[in-house]
């Protein structure tokens, strides 16, 4: 109630326990062997399976030069460049996803920060060093990004193919040679470059603001209002940064293919798990004891967040979807083609799975104000959504990259594990930096008495 | 309403919604059951201090809503397929249940919409013909008006007139309101 004192611990740093580093080492080593595992398991099965491999091979190619006829009959001889798959291929794949769906998450958490503070929200001042922490991963996802690019880019992207934009080459497409002023290697990493560089400036600006009004109380306007400055401009750099890298590192893996709602459709996909993800951090700092001025309101905030964001998602997709299928023009339609009929139905499942799981399930599970105020349904909302957006990213890239020998299996779940157990170590190394409350923050007295 | 009986109510006039929330929450502390509160803006954690309980207007807003889909679903549902003419658009199916979504959507907004506004106007006496209840005309100004009605409490006027002064009413009057 107003004018109700009252006492929190503004001081509290979180405490890095080497009993939580060795949990997070267990995960990560854990991790390796099932991806290990899931490497043995592919090579073994693509000896074996040789001839038969070769077989499906040969059908499937009918089928998909036959769409290629339909959508280009210009290009008489296009050549799909199908060189021999290889097993290792899919490493590259799947590490791509990881690393899309973790930079997604890493950089929510600024938006989050950027558009709090540019829309003077007050109820989120107590945990806003939460989702300030998270862009510290964005090294780590550049690095590996930079690794899986240089190995892997000629099974990512097509484009990257040689003579793919020389007319004059048996491997010409004269679609991907059209788009070459756009899709080619320099101009690509001098982009990916541009925004993570753009991305951890203006992160680390608002960190050390964030992290100075902590010392200077006398300045604390000062700095929210410095703080204000730079988000707004984040916010205008991400806007076209968020919808050119989803142009970049996913969609142009369908090369041939192009969706005007790509952008806002990785967005989507991107903030509901960033929000999934701070949420998670919350309860889980709750749990442990700190935090204690975090309220269930707060919480009920957040879960009111993901509900909305889960729509907001399926409005996304769907709009994405609709459009395609009732315009019905066959260059649009081999998207979702391949994703539900095409390559033996590998994909069908984790089509059907992907809405359920991120539009039925959050929808129904989170729609009752009973079920955001209660730790356990957010975390089992949370943990969720978060599932069911790395299985959004896979269905992005995998269908693409990998044609009919995707799939989720030991690989897949060893990748996730080390990743999740990367993130979660350099967080919580980010988080045991700072004091978790910004404790000079103007609006923390309207935080600390936030009810709804 | 009928004038027959006397619909007595004891005024208290507040000027700051802070001094109201305290004084509500006293005096429903002291036993003294209280009508109504008036206020120019709603005042966070008022219903709290009310005792009220939460309000079906949700589940009104759903019910409102689920009439819009079936509507909206029945309506699709004739036109393009058990209409003789069935329509085709495209050769696909003439049920293309993708194609329904929208309409349904729109529909389901739609009557919600409207059936919230309806139940707003009905709740608050405000349809068109109805007197609206009005028991200070300055509580749409600037003042905060708590309404006691004298039948269903036992405490005597005076009583209850110091209590609503002493938690810091700048006015306290009795008036009958029909």
């Amino acid at each position: 109630m107003a004018h109700k004192e009252l006492h929190f611990n503004l001081d509290e740093t979180f405490l890095f326990t080497s009993k939580a580093k060795q949990k997070i080492f267990t995960l990560i080593g854990v991790g390796f062997l099932v991806f290990i595992l899931g490497i043995v398991i592919l090579a073994f099965n693509s000896g074996k399976e040789a001839s038969h491999h070769a077989l499906a091979e040969h059908t499937t190619e009918h089928t998909t030069s036959a769409v290629h006829n339909d959508h280009d009959a210009v290009t008489s001889h296009e050549h799909e460049g199908h060189e021999a798959y290889h097993w290792s291929q899919r490493i590259w794949a799947t590490l791509w996803v990881n690393n899309v769906f973790f930079t997604g998450i890493a950089i929510i958490g600024l938006f989050f920060v950027a558009y709090n503070y540019v829309a003077w929200a007050g109820w989120s001042a107590t945990l806003i060093r939460i989702p300030l922490a998270l862009p510290s991963f964005l090294p780590i996802t550049f690095v590996l990004m930079a690794l899986v690019f240089i190995f892997g880019h000629h099974t990512l992207f097509h484009w990257t193919h040689a003579g793919i934009t020389d007319p004059s080459s048996t491997n010409y497409d004269k679609i991907i040679a059209g788009k070459k002023g756009f899709l080619n290697v320099p101009f690509y990493v001098i982009r990916t470059i541009v925004y993570f560089g753009a991305w951890l400036l203006i992160y680390s600006i608002i960190r050390k603001f964030s992290i100075k009004q902590d010392l200077e109380k006398e300045n604390s306007v000062k700095y929210h209002n410095r703080i204000i400055y730079f988000s707004a401009m984040f916010l205008v750099v991400f806007g076209v940064s968020s919808s050119m890298s989803a142009w970049d590192w996913v969609m142009s893996i369908d090369t041939h293919w192009f969706s005007t709602m790509f952008g806002w459709y990785q967005l989507a996909s991107w903030h509901v798990s960033g929000l999934a993800t701070i949420t998670l951090i919350t309860i889980f700092l709750k749990e442990q004891g700190y935090l204690k001025m975090v309220n269930i309101n707060h919480l009920h905030d957040l879960g009111k967040f993901m509900f909305a964001f889960s729509i907001f998602w399926t409005y996304v997709w769907f709009s994405q979807f609709l459009l395609i299928y009732y315009a019905n023009i066959t260059e649009e339609t081999t998207y979702f083609m391949d994703r539900l009929f095409r390559f033996d139905n590998v994909y069908t499942p984790f089509f059907i799975i992907n809405i359920l799981i991120n539009f039925i399930f959050p929808v129904l599970f989170l729609m009752s104000r009973d079920a955001k105020r209660q730790l356990l349904f957010l975390k089992i909302a949370a943990f969720g959504i978060l599932g069911g957006h790395w299985l959004d990213f896979f269905l992005m890239i995998h269908p693409g990259a990998l044609k009919q020998n995707g799939g989720f299996g030991f690989l897949e779940l060893g990748s996730i594990m080390i990743y999740v157990g990367l993130f979660v170590y350099v967080i919580s190394y980010t988080l045991s930096k700072a004091p978790l409350v910004a404790k000079n923050h103007p609006m923390l007295e309207e935080s600390l008495h936030h009810n709804i | 309403m009928s004038t027959t009986t006397d619909n007595k109510f004891l005024i208290g006039i507040y000027d700051d919604e802070d001094v109201l929330l305290h004084a509500v929450e006293h005096v429903r502390h002291a036993g003294i059951k209280i009508h109504e509160v008036f206020t120019p803006f709603p005042i966070h954690g008022m219903e709290d201090a009310l005792g009220f309980k939460r309000s079906r207007l949700s589940k009104a807003a759903f019910m409102f809503g689920l009439t819009g889909f079936i509507l909206a679903q029945t309506m699709i549902f004739y036109m393009m397929h058990l209409d003789e003419w069935k329509i085709n658009v495209g050769g696909k199916s003439t049920i293309p249940y993708p194609d329904f979504i929208p309409v349904s959507f729109e529909a389901t907004v739609l009557l919600s919409a409207f059936g919230m506004v309806g139940t707003f106007l009905v709740v608050s006496n405000l349809l068109p013909g109805v007197k609206p209840r009005n028991f200070d005309i300055r509580s749409t100004d600037d003042k905060f008006v708590v309404a006691i009605e004298l039948e269903k409490n036992s405490l005597s006027v005076d009583q209850m007139s110091i209590m609503l002064k002493e938690q810091g009413a700048s006015e306290v009057y009795e008036k009958v309101v029909d």
